[in-house]
């Protein structure tokens, strides 16, 4: 009685459950049968050993290096020249070469904390962070902040490390055409469009811009008022990186918010570089408390890498002293940069569309031709330069490049030049490229 | 043939049966409810089982299980102390500084990263970052601070406090402000300044960094080098010249930072490995030739294995051999990240290869970086010439990147010399010896205490294991207190549970220096109850040189 009454239990059970929960069930169980047996069958087991050992003997992979290239190395001297090595001695004396560490871990050393004391002051901001590398400084602030979901818009000349900072963030990036803040607007009105459709997404959404204060590509200034007008309409938050910029243009050196006058706290952050201006190596971020701090532990390169070598850190501290008290080096600089820029409007092969105070200057082909005869054709002004004692390079691009730049000889201006120096330049560039060029 | 296949098969079912993490795995010994014993090298086993792990490279390897009991707390900590946190949170405002001016912005930061960083790290925020003023040497001056609103800002006293340092990768000992190394980088420093404000490609390239890639490769026993001025960039900016999409990378999963940034740069497809398991490796890389890249199944262009030579928070030697093999059956190419291992390991401080006897030329890519062992900055990538030619014309930080600094090079250079004995002295060799001796008596002694230490005797690195989260910070700064100077590593650096205090040690320790420590160890040990480890003890007491002598 019990036996068969406990076989006919779960009898019952089927009998009063609704049929097409029955079938839903076996539906469910059929499809976890299957996705299961998927699952296992579809790898190893569909094939038989024979035809995995096929499979491994046939596997052929590239070589590890595809054919290697040929390419030209040029010379190229910079701006100011550093006077810190005296301190830079003493700093080996006191600390070593090396700091053994990275910042979190007994790497901080004391001349770190005052250079970006220093930074934050001469800036006339809240923060400072140093990094230990120009190119990973600003590659690693913008993948800090700069998320998945969110909205870059960048302008189309960026330098490489700000592409490599936007690739390492897999962000959504939005190029505007290079300098031009009309097609910025443009493209914000479209997306405010896109916004209306779901507004509750559209507020989670942040948005950046990124721009550099010279461009290393091109040699021209951003316009920075507009720009900052169309981030506050719009909500963007906006870096800078003053790469180029820092310690060159305004009348104390302090970069591009100087030039126009647009107030600190307006830029969200400043990103720099000590290796050129300062005449050291490694990288900064100047901005509030509130954003600079992030870094310290979101910062990939910050946090995983050995800090600045203590010796570089105190000739970036000499360095800033120098600019701070002599501010006249910024007037030579920029008397420099202009007088170039007169004398190359004198050359009629070439053209110069660089801005006249920056030190960069990217001298083009007056009359276009295609990429390969352009290259050809610079190279061979460089050569001719260099043979006569001037250091004139043509800038080396990599092909992974987004836009890759228009061939061009670029002249960096030092404010060691002097007059003679200044003429001495112009006049054998002048006389190399209408050589090379009447052929 | 199929049949030998399937044998091996059986052999490979067999031995993940008992193995794990490439381990010997025993059976479960049930020990007062808690979970089995995980170990090797120091318990006996029997024969069968040996037979599996024939290779010499895994028998000094540890990796003891948590204690079940443990693991239950650690969650529990974890959580009271999250709990804590948003109760402190609802009741007190931040002192932290807010942004201004940007009324109607997306939020910029996630609010449980905030959260984290404000309620639960900064409660041991004083154990890390913390500002020296003095060579990193075998003792480093910690300027102190003190905080008085519970660790949202920090205060310098004024004073200062020498300690015994094993924070710092100094493992040679060049982190030297006197001697041969600074004189020559000073010498170099009047001579060509601080820095050349050019890439290597415009006009960065000096004589000096010649000297130094042909002293590298000759160093490493290979055909050509190239350097760089920062090792995270020398990771990060070279990968995506080597890799690109197409690829597969098979990488540890316990690999730096600065790969998995090179990976992620390269946009190649990566697949993480368990650590140092060459079983799993094996299994990923017969999976990935067979079945192609997914979705269209096509064969990859390369296949690319990513180890370290020490892992720098396990402690732990890749396992050569091993991968060698694997990488010549499957045709596949090996990128080495020799980090840690650089200077630190091997009979004449030559690295991981040097330390199993393997000829370097076998590796693929050899990476390294000049910080730990030289005591200077940046890093090299060395191998054939083609290679590095490549990298000359393709690499990212070659191009773009400032050269290295004259000085920092000349330090490398002496050291290096020094460390290969081409100076003429044993200087070098005396170095790696005391490292090596320091080393093994270190580990030995910490085993005897009874903390559980991870990786393998012969690594530098030695990471001690806490577990729970306050116990880092209480161990951070009692020894503080004593004047050692130790790193604490936790969530999200570590997996939640594996909370560790990391040693690093270095040629200019003495034995009196690490005989202070680990009485302040041990007596730590008994204090916060950190005697987690169930291996057998050697009631021996140890003898400094023994080891150093015999080999």
């Amino acid at each position: 009685m019990s036996t068969k009454f406990l076989f006919i239990e779960p009898m019952n059970i089927l009998s009063i459950i609704p049929q097409y929960h029955i079938l839903l069930e076996a539906f469910l169980i059929m499809w976890l049968t299957w996705f299961i047996s998927k699952r296992y069958y579809s790898r190893d087991r569909m094939l038989t050993e024979d035809q995995v050992e096929k499979k491994l003997a046939e596997w052929n992979p590239e070589p590890l290096i595809n054919n290697p290239q040929m390419n030209h190395i040029s010379l190229n001297p910079r701006r100011i020249m550093s006077r810190a090595e005296k301190n830079a001695i003493a700093a080996i004396r006191k600390y070593g070469v090396g700091s053994c560490g990275p910042r979190g871990f007994y790497g901080t050393v004391d001349v770190h904390l005052e250079l970006e004391e220093r930074l934050a002051n001469y800036t006339d901001t809240e923060e400072a962070v140093v990094y230990s590398y120009g190119f990973s400084t600003i590659s690693s602030a913008i993948a800090a902040y700069c998320k998945r979901r969110d909205l870059v818009f960048v302008d189309e000349q960026v330098n490489f490390a700000i592409q490599k900072g936007l690739d390492a963030s897999k962000t959504n990036i939005i190029y505007f055409k290079h300098n031009d803040a009309n097609d910025l607007q443009n493209l914000l009105v479209k997306q405010a469009k896109i916004d209306e459709q779901n507004p509750k997404k559209a507020t989670k959404i942040k948005r950046f811009l990124i721009i550099e204060g010279i461009y290393m590509n091109t040699g021209n200034i951003c316009p920075l008022p507009e720009l900052v007008a169309l981030c506050r309409q719009y909500k963007l938050r906006i870096f800078i990186d003053e790469s180029i910029s820092f310690g060159t243009l305004g009348k104390y050196g302090k970069g591009i918010t100087e030039h126009f006058g647009v107030p600190k706290q307006e830029i969200d952050m400043i990103m720099g570089s000590l290796d050129w201006a300062m005449g050291s190596i490694g990288g900064f971020c100047v901005g509030t408390s509130f954003i600079i701090e992030h870094q310290r532990l979101s910062g990939l390169g910050y946090c995983f890498s050995a800090s600045l070598p203590p010796l570089l850190t105190t000739a970036a501290i000499t360095s800033l002293d120098i600019m701070k008290n002599n501010p006249q080096i910024f007037k030579s600089l920029r008397d420099n940069c202009i007088a170039i820029n007169e004398g190359l409007q004198n050359i009629h092969c070439l053209e110069c569309s660089s801005f006249p105070e920056s030190p960069v200057k990217h001298v083009y082909l007056k009359n276009k031709k295609d990429r390969a005869a352009e290259e050809q054709l610079l190279s061979k002004i460089s050569n001719r330069c260099i043979e006569n004692n001037l250091a004139i390079i043509t800038p080396v691009y990599l092909e992974a490049e987004k836009n890759l730049p228009r061939p061009s000889l670029r002249l960096c201006i030092s404010t060691l030049l002097n007059k003679s120096d200044i003429d001495f330049a112009v006049n054998v560039l002048k006389k190399c490229a209408e050589e090379v060029l009447s052929v | 043939m199929a049949t030998q296949a399937i044998t091996r098969r059986k052999l490979n079912e067999h031995e993940q049966k008992i193995s794990k993490n490439g381990l010997t795995f025993h059976e479960d010994i049930l020990a007062n409810g808690h979970a089995g014993l995980q170990t090797n090298g120091r318990v006996q086993f029997s024969e069968e089982k040996t037979r599996a792990e024939p290779v010499k490279s895994r028998s000094k390897e540890s990796f003891e299980r948590i204690p079940f009991i443990t693991a239950v707390l650690t969650h529990l900590g974890f959580y009271i102390l999250m709990f804590l946190g948003f109760i402190n949170q609802l009741l007190f405002t931040p002192k932290v500084a807010q942004e201004y001016n940007r009324e109607g912005y997306a939020p910029l930061y996630e609010n449980f990263d905030t959260f984290y960083l404000r309620y639960v790290y900064r409660r041991v925020r004083d154990c890390w970052n913390r500002p020296i003023c003095s060579v990193p040497g075998a003792t480093v001056t910690l300027k102190d601070r003190i905080t008085k609103d519970y660790g949202w800002t920090f205060q310098f006293t004024g004073t200062t406090s020498e300690c015994i340092n094993l924070g710092s990768y100094n493992y040679l000992g060049f982190a030297e402000a006197n001697g041969k190394c600074a004189d020559q980088s000073i010498e170099t420093l009047k001579k060509f300044g601080c820095a050349n404000c050019s890439s290597r490609l415009e006009l960065g390239n000096m004589p000096i960094h010649e000297e130094l890639e042909q002293l590298t490769a000759r160093f490493l026993g290979v055909e050509d080098a190239i350097v760089f001025g920062m090792g995270f960039a020398t990771n990060a900016l070279n990968l995506p010249s080597l890799v690109s999409k197409g690829c597969l990378v098979l990488s540890d999963e316990k690999n730096h930072a600065s790969l998995i940034l090179g990976l992620r740069l390269s946009g190649a497809t990566v697949r993480v490995f368990k650590h140092n398991n060459v079983k799993h490796l094996e299994k990923c890389l017969k999976t990935a030739i067979v079945f192609g890249q997914s979705g269209t199944g096509e064969p990859w262009k390369k296949i690319v294995i990513i180890v370290e030579g020490v892992y720098s928070m396990e402690g732990s030697i890749v396992h050569l051999p091993e991968i060698l093999q694997l990488k010549k059956k499957y045709k596949a190419y090996l990128y080495l990240d020799e980090a840690h291992s650089t200077g630190a390991l091997g009979e004449h401080g030559r690295g991981v290869c040097d330390y199993y006897k393997i000829d370097p030329r076998e590796v693929d890519i050899l990476m390294g970086t000049f910080t730990k062992s030289f005591g200077s900055a940046g890093g090299y990538i060395a191998g054939t010439k083609t290679l590095i030619n490549h990298l000359r014309i393709h690499s990212h930080a070659h191009t773009y990147a400032a050269a290295m600094s004259p000085p920092i090079a000349q330090q490398i250079i002496t050291s290096m010399k020094i460390i290969s004995g081409e100076d003429g002295t044993d200087d070098g060799k005396r170095r790696t010896k005391q490292l090596a001796r320091n080393t093994r008596y270190f580990r030995r002694r910490l085993n005897q205490i009874g903390v559980i230490i991870y990786g393998n005797e012969d690594s530098p690195v030695v990471p001690m294991l806490v577990y729970l989260f306050s116990k880092i910070g209480a161990v951070v700064r009692t020894l503080t207190t004593y004047n050692i100077a130790a790193v604490g590593v936790g969530f999200p650096a570590t997996p939640l549970m594996e909370g560790r205090i990391r040693f690093c040690l270095s040629a200019a320790h003495t034995k009196q220096q690490l005989d202070y420590v680990l009485l302040h160890i041990e007596r730590l040990a008994d204090s916060l109850g950190l005697r987690y480890s169930r291996k057998i003890r050697d009631p021996m007491p140890i003898e400094y040189y023994s080891d150093g002598e015999t080999e």
